[in-house]
């Protein structure tokens, strides 16, 4: 990604998972943003980028919840989005659902401005973290969409190891999906389960006491399954942690 | 679901139900990762190698049509004779008909996937034809009387110990040896005295070139070489995307598809097959055919965006890679084609109606993609794919097959919610309020919450956490 002069203002996309899931997670990635001066824009109008009907085949439903969204980010300043699987809805799909639609123009100029958090906080904004946490181990879990539409690999671990008392222990298959997909962790219970079955034993084995991720979905079903399985690691959104560490709790 | 169409779900709960199954995989498959990643350690050497097999096959099917018919004059010229199928119907009856013009009683075959796809094996038994397979993995499978797991490793999903109870069940004298060495070493001789014997072998294409009318064949055994050489007559077949334009294009196909698939820099074998033996040659077969079989592939080439599915090379790294066949194998798809390369291919091939599932057996995590040697967007045919079971476009078979009014109708909600503020606000205020006192026994949440908690709605949306501390709204 081709990295931009720092702006005096930011969109802030929330996601609907964020939104009904991990509020706090999205209040947290709007106060880091803050914290570098930035005036944060939240529209009241949003919801969601359309993504689970676009991937179930119901694509005009996807573009009447997509062109809903199209108004609420007039002008030139960046989209920052605390989830590399919305980001990579907006950015790389928004321009192919709307294709041939009248307001196609729109769309693929409000999808070049979408930044993922992490990659915002970064390459924009360049941000030094001060740790004023308690010593603690974490391992990464990247979301899919993330590492391959979004381009975030080395992001957030390049934030988390600016955190002093953070030590970061790499999942032994960071690459590999933690079966959420959307509709496919309740149309292929048994192998999404499986999946997550086999994210939980490689955290397990990090001994990390936290599994921190950018993307909701993902954190949805690993922490449901860290939880289930009455295992010690707690999972939790990038936001959130760095969050809590720059102000020591 | 119709009776007749395969039950992923069910076959994957089979296979995730078996432990040693699901080790071979992932031992295998982990092996295979990291074996590949050693073969493009250079990201800007696999960048620019992988742009140019991409651009050898785009070529190729931007000119199918013209290079197709070269392909047949240049192979005619060199005096393999060329034979046209529509469908797999016609291309068994194709091999039948040669079969029984030189009265053949046994077949040895080198790997082929398209005479999987046209379930050659099963016709030809049934006509009284002994046929063999030569490849050590396509023979462990066919002893075993299953189908292959993976289209390059057929036996993958059995380790030694198990295909060394196999061939003392099954191979006169056998030892009971768990030893690889021992095991090849058994097969080889049982296989040796079948390409001397054999009237007719048969093999796969890798590449056909339309300049030079040569067909490429790579393999690790020596049997594809057995097959083609030994034999008096060869019958290779090909679906009709195989074909590149030029001897030039070769290379980069050959060199990618095994680095790609198990990390090998090279295959052992590379075969350059340009006609039967010639007057004044020692070896060779009397007789070349080679058979081009469309059998849905002229459709899938006729719509712009599903026509990327035609530029596989078959190395199988897609399967290697993917999340989803790695905990489940390959013969959980009851497809000749399984995994990635399989849920786009599959159900083009054979119609929405029986493969419509197939489609949605992803997480669109885009694993494949990532490694494609040739860069098929996987994914986005995915969905496609998706959308064409329910609203189709008419390019694909049994279109709209998976149309459902009830999905409709939620989905249709759903955008009605999302598309207004207002209704939004309200949903959302619903959900926050109310939605944790669902009960775990709800569809969807029932499957959710076999192995995880409940999902828990915070109380308080971002909305009402925004507007609480004043961010402004515009």
């Amino acid at each position: 990604m081709s990295a931009i002069p720092k702006p005096a203002r930011v969109y802030y996309f929330g996601t609907c998972l964020v939104d009904l899931f991990f509020p706090d997670a999205g209040m947290a990635g709007i106060e880091l943003l803050q914290s570098q001066g930035l005036t944060v824009v939240f529209p009241q109008g949003q919801s969601c980028c359309g993504q689970p009907a676009y991937n179930s085949g119901y694509r005009a439903d996807a573009l009447k919840v997509a062109r809903a969204q199209l108004d609420l980010f007039p002008g030139d300043d960046p989209i920052v989005v605390p989830s590399g699987s919305c980001a990579g809805m907006m950015k790389k799909h928004w321009p192919d659902l709307f294709h041939g639609e009248p307001d196609e123009a729109k769309a693929v100029q409000v999808a070049a401005r979408v930044w993922e958090l992490t990659q915002f906080l970064v390459h924009v904004l360049d941000v030094r973290l001060a740790d004023k946490g308690e010593p603690v181990r974490v391992t990464w879990h990247a979301s899919c969409h993330a590492q391959r539409e979004m381009g975030v690999v080395e992001e957030p671990k390049t934030l988390l190891r600016q955190l002093a008392n953070v030590e970061l222990v790499e999942l032994k298959r960071e690459k590999e999906c933690c079966g959420f997909g959307g509709t496919f962790a309740v149309r292929h219970p048994e192998i999404s389960a499986a999946m997550v079955g086999d994210k939980v034993a490689d955290i397990e084995g990090t001994g990390a006491a936290r599994v921190v991720s950018g993307d909701c979905g993902c954190l949805l079903n690993i922490t449901g399954a860290l939880e289930a399985g009455a295992k010690a690691a707690r999972g939790q959104h990038i936001a959130q942690f760095l969050k809590e560490r720059i102000h020591g709790r | 679901m119709d009776g007749n169409a395969p039950d992923f779900a069910a076959a994957s709960r089979t296979a995730l139900a078996d432990p040693q199954l699901r080790g071979n995989f992932r031992r295998a498959m982990d092996g295979l990762m990291s074996k590949r990643a050693a073969q493009f350690a250079d990201a800007g050497e696999w960048t620019g190698v992988r742009a140019l097999a991409a651009s050898v096959r785009l070529r190729a099917l931007s000119k199918l049509p013209e290079l197709l018919e070269t392909l047949e004059e240049n192979c005619t010229r060199n005096g393999i004779t060329v034979h046209w199928a529509a469908t797999t119907a016609e291309a068994n009856a194709i091999a039948l008909d040669i079969l029984h013009r030189v009265d053949a009683k046994l077949v040895v075959k080198g790997k082929s996937m398209v005479t999987e796809e046209m379930h050659l094996n099963a016709v030809l038994e049934k006509d009284g034809i002994e046929v063999l397979e030569s490849d050590l993995g396509e023979y462990i499978v066919q002893l075993d009387g299953t189908m292959p797991s993976h289209i390059i490793m057929p036996a993958i999903h059995l380790n030694t110990k198990q295909i060394a109870h196999l061939f003392k069940r099954k191979i006169k004298d056998a030892e009971s040896r768990e030893d690889a060495a021992y095991l090849t070493d058994l097969a080889r001789r049982v296989l040796r005295a079948k390409f001397q014997a054999a009237d007719v072998g048969m093999s796969g294409v890798n590449a056909a070139v339309a300049e030079t009318g040569t067909l490429c064949l790579i393999e690790n055994e020596g049997n594809g070489r057995m097959c083609t050489t030994v034999p008096p007559v060869h019958i290779a077949f090909m679906g009709l995307e195989k074909v590149v334009e030029k001897l030039e294009d070769v290379p980069p196909v050959i060199s990618l598809l095994p680095r790609s698939a198990t990390g090998q820099p090279i295959t052992t074998y590379v075969n350059m097959i340009s006609g039967p033996r010639r007057p004044g040659e020692k070896d060779g077969p009397r007789e070349v055919h080679l058979v081009i079989l469309d059998n849905g592939r002229s459709s899938i080439y006729a719509d712009p965006e599903l026509r990327d599915t035609l530029r596989c090379i078959r190395c199988g790294a897609c399967m290697n890679h993917c999340p989803v066949y790695t905990k489940v194998g390959g013969h959980a798809y009851e497809a000749p084609y399984p995994g990635p390369i399989g849920k786009i291919l599959v159900p083009q091939i054979e119609g929405l109606e029986k493969r419509g599932a197939m489609p949605h057996a992803c997480t669109m995590c885009n694993a494949c993609v990532e490694i494609c040697p040739v860069k098929i967007p996987i994914v986005e045919i995915m969905g496609r794919l998706r959308v064409e079971a329910v609203k189709p476009s008419g390019a694909v078979k049994d279109g709209g097959a998976k149309a459902s009014r009830t999905e409709a109708m939620v989905w249709s909600g759903w955008a009605a919610m999302n598309a207004s503020p207002t209704a939004y606000r309200v949903a959302t205020l619903a959900m926050s309020k109310l939605g944790n006192a669902a009960p775990s026994s709800l569809p969807m949440l029932r499957e959710w919450t076999n192995v995880r908690t409940k999902p828990r709605f915070a109380g308080r949306t971002l909305h009402d956490l925004t507007r609480a501390k004043g961010v402004p709204d515009v």
